[in-house]
């Protein structure tokens, strides 16, 4: 019934022109050439011209290259036997397991109906106080992970995925090294997470338009998950491998680009991915975490920059350490009024007394005199970086609070703290350690 | 229907259709692109001999070359008449409670529902008679809806004046009923119900004239109405890096701002801030009215992962039902957030039209396109001597955070007020972020003038001070400079920052910021003598923890006074008497 075609007309990048009739927008193509075989999406028609994107590139695709229709579009397998597996973003299994068929879906879904959607409210906990007590990570929250090139953002990745409380894990890879990739495969492996973890990997050697369909890939098989009730947590690293993969095809398509050679839609294309995440009322949620590398250390380079437009908040990774200013989880007011009375106060007091202590830094190392309440920021600033801060901490919401206070109370008098007459009276240590 | 053009596919690319057609055809008229049974939504954007360019305002996925367009004759529109307000809608005006009941969890393609439920009755009570003449816009009778007086008016599209030739009398009725018969000039009969279109992207002219808008428009935010005071039928915009409290902002403005109506479009931002307002106003009474916030609210939501092109048509719809409001003589505050999420739009159509791009692959007519929209704001007189105003406000999100873009340069030459936020406050969690030294606003603040005049002063040495400490040090600065640079430090504590989370200091009524002003105002103007750097710095730090304490603490309460007295105390004692 598919009928075969074989005149390409034109090649350019990952694109490929041939004249056919009757041919759907968005549908697959089969290109079977002396390469081997690869799928392809249709993304212009005009006239009898049809354009299509090469999922594997169009390296070694010749004009004599057979195109076969497909009549759908881009679809994944949904079953529990996902689990534990590991597939390329064009869903082929890239472990040896065998290739699943079962239950298709369509990718790149319709999005939720605003007036379905519903407040989040509960908290993920993952004992990182920088997350837990500044920036509370809330089910359904969609936020991503601002690194330069090499910062431990997948060791950070790995790690709250093993701490929160989820039922399902999908990993979507673009551009990964191959040794992250098996980094991730063995520590969730080890914790014994790799069971409820589906994983969609694109290596820095694969084709880039797999790239491309990473984030979808993994979205709608999250999405279905979650539709069936589980809480889903979604890892995608790294989004701007995937904006640069946009960028690649763009270009050949000679689109017209509106920020360093992004395409002008980077915005809507990024949000429509990053929306997804979701609290389904009567069902599961679909949480995602994505790490987005800053091109020269710059949050003003146009894919974290629109990233930050989308998302509910960002944390940034610093030298190691999640960087309390600009981190902020805009979803933690929805939880974190319900944790503690004192969650709110700790938080912004430490914050503000935090930054006081950074222009004392200042001050100090341009060789400024210190008074005594730049004696007392010092003091403060370094045990928050110590206590607090390092990665390496792992306590309770609960614990890091009452070690807030209890720095607090070692550094500093009840006033200068600018807390709350009340909540001081109710949760100032009442022997304080003697000062200095 | 016959004499509507039809046409079929002959190009798809991305959301726009080319269609080779037959018949009339005008620019942004609407037609529907078929697939199978479903009809998706479209509009004309350009025309080329037989070939009109249409945006589709939803996924083009599985359309073929081939596929029928039908066109309509008609320009995009929004329903108006009774029941407009509280509802939710998409960027087309499609009621998204309703598609929920209809569809699910998930928005489907094609699936198009009234904007106005057909079934509800209204207590309909005439106000005119038979023979009298009527304008556009003049009102025929009236409906309560909530707790307004919901004036059903003479469509605005009606050419000159009419007669009345009959008029329902008080009853229970529909939107599709009659509720009236007028004659035009020429004779020509009109059956008029409560229920009219009007084409989005015209605005609604039926009145007598526009006037210069003066009275303020009480927001109850502190830095806005005592600063940068936005007025009643005025304009203002929100720019701002991600995250900078632009949101945040306006959603404390729609809460307690002073006006009658609120519109809330959300364009192409998040939809999870679309839901807190959706599920949180209901519950919320506006102590105002006694009535939950949502009876004064229409919600237009098209966020960022719904079809681009109705982005556009989102902002128009929200401007045609503010413009429907203001008719009866109220005062409508229309917030939009993002404009720039709309301009993008605008962007995205223009590169797949290939027209020449202006800076950042902006088309070039982005500047009249945003000063038009702006214009469609203001404060009339309307042909009954009522007053009505349109206030909007809209976010700006420029790339990378630098206001040096054209969506921004763009917007600022046409507002009447400039609330830039800034990433070093909201860092500092300084909210809300609003620049106090780089915004600025051409109407009047709620506190006397002059006394706002000082306070920007103090700021703009204080912050010069700061800058200075950062060279020289607090050592080689003077105790004078030194408690400039506290005093402003002092009024930005407590009065430019304000905790949009606390039960009382979310809102301070123009009252109380004249009366909390005249004082903080003298507090600056005070001079003062410390022993030292540190006996300043402990006094503000007290003076502040004092003050902040005062603005938590409610009115009418005898605690409210104490502190007053308190702080008062205070002042007196570091008070220097030349
Ligand atoms: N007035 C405020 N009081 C307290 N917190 C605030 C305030 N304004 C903003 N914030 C904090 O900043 C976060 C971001 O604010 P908001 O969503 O308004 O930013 P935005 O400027 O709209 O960003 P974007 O451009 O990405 O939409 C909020 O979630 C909240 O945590
Ligand atoms: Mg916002």
């Amino acid at each position: 019934m598919h009928k075969y075609y074989h005149r390409v007309q034109n090649i350019a990048g990952n694109v490929l022109t041939i004249r056919a009739e009757g041919v759907r927008y968005g549908e697959l193509a089969e290109v079977h050439s002396r390469r081997g075989t690869s799928l392809a999406q249709v993304i212009r028609l005009k006239g009898d011209e049809v354009s299509l994107q090469v999922f594997s590139g169009s390296r070694g695709v010749a004009t004599d290259a057979q195109i076969r229709f497909l009549g759908h579009p881009m679809q994944v397998p949904f079953t529990d036997a996902l689990l534990g597996r590991v597939f390329t973003g064009g869903a082929e299994p890239r472990d040896n397991g065998p290739a699943l068929t079962d239950n298709l879906i369509a990718i790149g879904g319709p999005s939720v109906n605003p007036a379905r959607r519903i407040i989040p409210r509960r908290m993920v906990r993952t004992g990182i106080p920088m997350i837990d007590l500044f920036n509370t990570l809330v089910e359904s929250q969609k936020l991503p992970i601002f690194a330069r090139a090499g910062e431990p953002y997948n060791p950070l990745l790995a790690r709250i995925a093993l701490q929160s409380e989820v039922d399902v894990i999908v990993l979507g890879g673009m551009g990964l090294k191959h040794d992250d990739y098996l980094f991730f495969r063995d520590t969730l492996d080890a914790s014994g997470a790799l069971a409820r973890t589906v994983m969609f990997v694109h290596t820095a050697a694969d084709p880039v338009v797999e790239c491309l369909l990473v984030p979808d890939v993994s979205l709608a098989v999250a999405e279905q998950f979650a539709l069936a009730g589980k809480r889903v947590l979604v890892l995608l690293t790294d989004m701007t491998n995937f904006a640069d993969a946009m960028k690649e095809i763009a270009i050949t398509m000679e689109q017209i680009p509106s920020n360093r050679g992004y395409p002008g839609d980077l915005y809507s294309q990024l949000a429509s991915r990053y929306e997804k995440a979701v609290d389904f009322e009567g069902a599961g949620s679909l949480t995602i975490l994505a790490v987005t590398t800053m091109p020269g250390d710059d949050v003003t380079h146009p894919v974290p920059d629109n990233t930050g437009y989308i998302t509910e908040g960002q944390f940034y990774l610093r030298d190691g350490r999640i960087e309390p200013f600009g981190s902020l989880s805009r979803l933690k007011q929805l939880v974190n009024g319900k944790t503690r009375d004192d969650h709110r106060t700790i938080m912004n007091a430490m914050i503000q007394l935090y930054a006081a202590y950074r222009e004392t830094q200042e001050k100090q190392s341009m060789g400024f005199r210190m008074n005594e309440w730049d004696g007392k920021l010092l003091k403060y600033g370094v045990r928050f970086e110590r206590e607090m801060m390092d990665l390496s901490v792992n306590i309770p919401l609960e614990s890091a609070l009452d070690l807030g206070w209890a720095i607090f109370a070692d550094c500093f008098d009840p006033i200068e703290t600018g807390i709350h007459s009340k909540l001081i009276d109710a949760y100032w240590p009442k022997v304080a350690p003697a000062a200095n | 229907m016959a004499d509507h053009a039809t046409g079929k596919i002959v190009g798809v690319n991305g959301n726009m259709i080319t269609v080779a057609f037959e018949g009339s055809v005008s620019q942004n008229e609407v037609g529907y692109a078929r697939h199978g049974d479903m009809r998706l939504i479209a509009e004309v954007v350009r025309i080329r001999d037989r070939n009109a360019d249409l945006q589709v305002f939803d996924s083009t996925r599985d359309l073929m070359v081939g596929s029928p367009v039908e066109f309509t004759g008609e320009l995009l529109s929004s329903e108006l008449g009774p029941g407009l307000l509280t509802q939710i809608y998409d960027g087309l005006q499609n009621p998204l409670p309703r598609l929920a009941e209809q569809c699910g969890f998930f928005l489907e393609r094609g699936v198009y529902l009234t904007a106005i439920p057909r079934d509800t009755r209204w207590a309909f009570t005439p106000r005119v008679k038979a023979g009298d003449k009527l304008k556009a816009g003049e009102t025929i009778g009236t409906v309560p809806e909530g707790m307004f007086e919901h004036r059903i008016m003479l469509p605005f599209d009606v050419d000159g004046s009419v007669q009345v030739e009959w008029v329902s009398p008080a009853a229970s009725l529909t939107v599709m009923d009659p509720v009236a018969r007028v004659t035009d000039p020429t004779g020509a009969k009109r059956e008029i119900t409560m229920l009219q279109r009007w084409p989005v992207k015209i605005p609604i002219q039926a009145f007598a004239e526009r006037l210069r808008p003066a009275d303020p428009l009480v927001t109850k935010i502190r830095i806005v109405d005592t600063f940068f005071p936005v007025a009643r039928g005025g304009t203002y915009c929100i720019p701002g890096p991600f995250g900078a409290g632009k949101t945040v902002l306006q959603q404390i403005t729609s809460r307690y701002a002073d006006v009658d109506i609120v519109i809330i479009a959300a364009c192409g931002e998040r939809a999870g801030e679309v839901v807190e307002t959706l599920r949180e106003f209901p519950e919320l009474i506006d102590p105002k009215t006694g009535r939950s916030l949502m009876d004064r609210t229409v919600i237009i939501c098209n966020t960022s992962s719904m079809p681009v092109a109705a982005r556009e048509a989102s902002v128009y719809t929200a401007a045609t039902i503010a413009a429907y409001y203001r008719q009866m003589g109220l005062h409508v505050l229309l917030l939009a957030d993002s404009t720039s999420r709309w301009a993008q739009a605008l962007r995205e159509m223009s590169g797949r039209l290939e027209e020449i791009p202006g800076e950042e692959a902006f088309p070039a007519y982005l500047e009249s396109v945003i000063a038009a929209f702006y214009e469609r704001g203001g404060l009339v007189r309307l042909h009954d001597g009522s007053f009505g105003s349109i206030t909007i406000g809209g976010t700006v999100s420029p790339a990378g955070g630098n206001f040096d873009e054209p969506v921004t340069q763009s917007t600022l030459k046409v507002v009447g007020a400039f609330h830039g936020l800034s990433r070093a406050r909201s860092d500092a969690r300084r909210y809300p972020a609003i620049d106090p030294l780089d915004s600025w606003s051409k109407y009047a603040p709620v506190v006397p003038a002059e006394l706002v005049e000082t306070a920007r002063e103090l700021l703009r040495k204080g912050s010069d001070v700061g800058q200075m400490m950062k060279v020289v040090g607090e050592e080689g600065t003077s105790i004078d400079d030194f408690t400039t640079y506290l005093k402003s430090e002092y009024i930005d504590s407590v009065y430019l920052q304000q905790d949009a989370y606390h039960e009382v200091d979310c809102a301070t009524p123009a009252e109380r910021q004249r009366e909390v002003f005249t004082l903080i105002a003298g507090i600056l103007q005070q001079s003062m003598t410390f022993t030292d750097k540190t006996a300043a710095r402990r006094f503000f730090h007290q003076l502040t923890q004092t003050t902040r304490d005062w603005n938590r603490t409610a009115a009418d309460t005898p605690e409210f006074k104490e502190l007053q007295k308190k702080i008062e105390q205070m002042v007196a004692e570091v008070a220097s008497h030349a």
